[in-house]
């Protein structure tokens, strides 16, 4: 390997033509092993992938049913019931996440974009990309600190504020990504008519970015959607119906978990159907979301 | 700063603000603000607003490191820096040692590195040099979507098809014919270090590949050219010119996908096998220092089995904070400076 950067210019400096050469069996060779190789890791990646959404399909959609999307779980060794409590739940939960993470994730990014040229930002956004590697399972640990020993129980909102958590660092740097995209001309044409500078980030630069930021949000969404580990012992899991935020509360990816590692067929079966609906869920809201900002009244510039 | 420009063509751009209906309600908005005079004060207030949405995220980190530092102080004054190299797990007797989850957590995760990274890099090799570029979109995009897929899922999937897989043919195979090296002793359950190791090779797949891609691109067109131009074969091009190039970058995208493997918590509980033993064999049972907390924090009873458990999340945090921040400093040592995706 090392010796080619050698080996090219002295055979260069012979005068030898390189190109005009016959190419050695050997290197053509290597070669062709080597796309090869490359085509069986694309094949061995895509594999399981294919595999995964095959096996969610086939075994999910049996399950599927009215009751499946409407009933609570029924007690083990009836069979019956359904998720729906769960579903509720993981929207409860995300909705909390949501109205928590988006507001200062996309805060930051705007304090990072607009004010954050200097040291204090560097150390912002390095925070922030250190938080973004913070293992989910910690985060769950210090919700329960902060939330569930203050309040003493398990919680929905727990459960929001651990999943919010993990939506800022995500937010906040698209955000910032987007709104450096936007030309300086623009701030400067919006001075140039005397907008003020708060005026000009929100209805100028940041609406100009909307879809990006949007982009970010989805993506943060996405990534906390099916999240378990922080909610095991925040939301914790519930059998029945919840809205109190300050209960236990069911959520799709918790009854998954405990379904699925439970020795009952029937349970193995709604898990399959679970986890079909939490991604059917997750596409759903972010093609939805898509649709809406593209041609709804949210479109930005 | 090199995150934005790569980040770039990935996302619409927001086009260029030219409309006149923005501009109009920009002067609408702008002329009783002027003549109000409070400009400076509402700027200010923005200014200061958006500055408590940043310290917010200093918070949360302060909060996370406070937080695991007080709750685990009762177990780090207990037992000190023996707690990582003691084995014994005894919550009845309050005795604790993480020994067996750290070491499950590295064995799990350098396994998942050796099966993970050749494919990775070969993924991104393929999309970046060798792909006809109609198909460069669409696999980008499939690959991308294996991180989309929840851990819980993962972890689902191997449960009823990655285990019995292994349990059935691969295990034994492994046992017949490598069975003398000791790594693959002892009956196949299926659920263990191997199968632990395989489903976070699938979860940390696009993470490296993607950041391989990533660097690869960032590898400025002419230095191809010219090693093309010298004779060398598509190959000799990707390694000589490509790879040599890119591989701090790369080992940064190894390492990165290795902090994910660490914390990984789901999918791994549901096959490792959940047994506090340290065993030289990938067929046996383990535990990782993730696993250990989704499993029994909820029903720790006992101040020091909780602070156990924390000061175990503790070392987590710390160590995937570290690796994190190394890959990340590898990373943007290639991908700094160069311009925006000009070769993509």
């Amino acid at each position: 390997m090392p010796d080619t950067p050698q080996s090219t210019p002295s055979s260069s400096a012979t005068g030898a033509p390189v190109i005009a050469g016959p190419v050695s069996w050997y290197r053509r060779g290597t070669n062709h092993l080597v796309t090869m190789l490359a085509v069986l890791a694309v094949i061995l990646v895509l594999l399981p992938l294919g595999a995964i959404f095959a096996y969610l399909v086939y075994m999910g959609i049996g399950s599927i049913n009215w009751a499946f999307l409407t009933q609570i779980p029924k007690p083990v060794g009836e069979a019956g019931g359904g998720m729906a409590n769960a579903i509720a739940g993981t929207c409860l939960i995300l909705g909390i996440a949501s109205a928590m993470g988006v507001p200062i994730g996309i805060g930051a990014g705007i304090y990072l974009a607009e004010y954050g040229r200097n040291r204090f930002g560097n150390l912002i956004r390095f925070t922030s990309d250190v938080l973004n590697g913070v293992p989910s399972i910690v985060v769950g640990i210090v919700a329960y600190a902060i939330v569930v020993l203050t309040q003493g129980h398990f919680s929905a909102l727990a459960g929001g504020v651990a999943l919010a958590i993990m939506m800022v660092p995500t937010i906040a740097r698209t955000t910032e990504e987007m709104l450096l995209l936007v030309p300086n001309m623009v701030r400067e044409a919006a001075y140039g008519l005397g907008v003020s500078r708060w005026r000009t980030t929100l209805s100028i630069t940041l609406r100009t970015a909307t879809s990006g930021v949007i982009t970010g949000v989805m993506l943060a969404f996405a990534r906390v959607a099916g999240e378990t580990a922080p909610l095991l012992f925040t939301a914790f899991g519930n059998q029945y119906w919840n809205w109190k935020l300050n209960q236990p509360t069911a959520a799709l990816s918790l009854q998954i978990y405990t379904y699925a590692i439970s020795p009952f067929d029937e349970w193995h079966r709604q898990a399959w159907a679970g986890s079909l609906i939490l991604i059917i869920l997750i596409v759903l809201s972010v093609t939805a979301v898509r649709v809406a900002t593209s041609r709804g009244v949210m479109k930005g510039a | 700063m090199a995150n934005r420009a790569l980040g770039a063509p990935q996302v619409p751009g927001p086009q260029p603000v030219a409309k006149p209906e923005l501009a109009a309600e920009a002067k609408a908005a702008a002329a009783p603000l002027i003549k109000a005079g409070s400009t400076r004060v509402a700027d200010e207030i923005f200014r200061y607003a958006m500055l408590c949405c940043g310290l917010c995220v200093l918070g949360i980190v302060g909060i996370i490191v406070y937080e695991l530092m007080t709750k685990s102080s009762l177990s780090w004054h207990a037992f000190g820096w023996k707690f990582f190299f003691r084995s014994e797990w005894d919550p009845v007797n309050e005795q604790f040692g993480a020994l067996p989850f750290v070491y499950g957590t590295i064995v799990s995760s350098i396994l998942a590195l050796i099966i993970a990274v050749p494919l990775a890099v070969g993924v991104a090799i393929f999309i970046t040099e060798m792909s006809p570029p109609w198909l460069r979109g669409p696999l980008a995009f499939t690959t991308e979507l294996l991180a989309a897929i929840p851990s819980v899922i993962y972890g689902l999937w191997a449960i009823f098809v990655l285990v019995p897989l292994l349990r059935l043919y691969v295990e034994p195979f492994l046992g017949r014919y490598f069975g003398w090296t000791g790594l693959f002793d002892g009956p196949p359950f299926g659920i263990g270090m191997l199968a632990a190791g395989i489903i976070l090779a699938i979860m940390v797949v696009p993470i490296i590949s993607s950041i391989t891609r990533e660097v690869m691109t960032a590898v400025p067109r002419p230095q191809r050219e010219a090693v093309l131009a010298l004779g060398a074969t598509r190959w000799e091009m990707i390694r000589t010119g490509v790879l040599r190039n890119a591989r701090a970058g790369i080992l940064g995208g190894i390492i990165l996908g290795l902090g994910r493997a660490l914390g990984e918590t789901m999918a791994v509980t549901m096959v490792i096998g959940n047994r506090p033993e340290i065993s030289k064999s990938l067929l046996a049972p383990g535990y990782t220092m993730a696993s250990v907390i989704a499993n029994e924090f909820s029903e720790a009873t006992g101040d020091v089995y909780l602070s156990a458990l924390v000061e175990v999340g503790l070392a987590l945090f710390l160590v995937t904070i570290i690796v994190n921040i190394f890959a990340q400093l590898l990373v943007w040592s290639v991908t700094r400076g160069t311009p925006a995706r000009g070769n993509a």
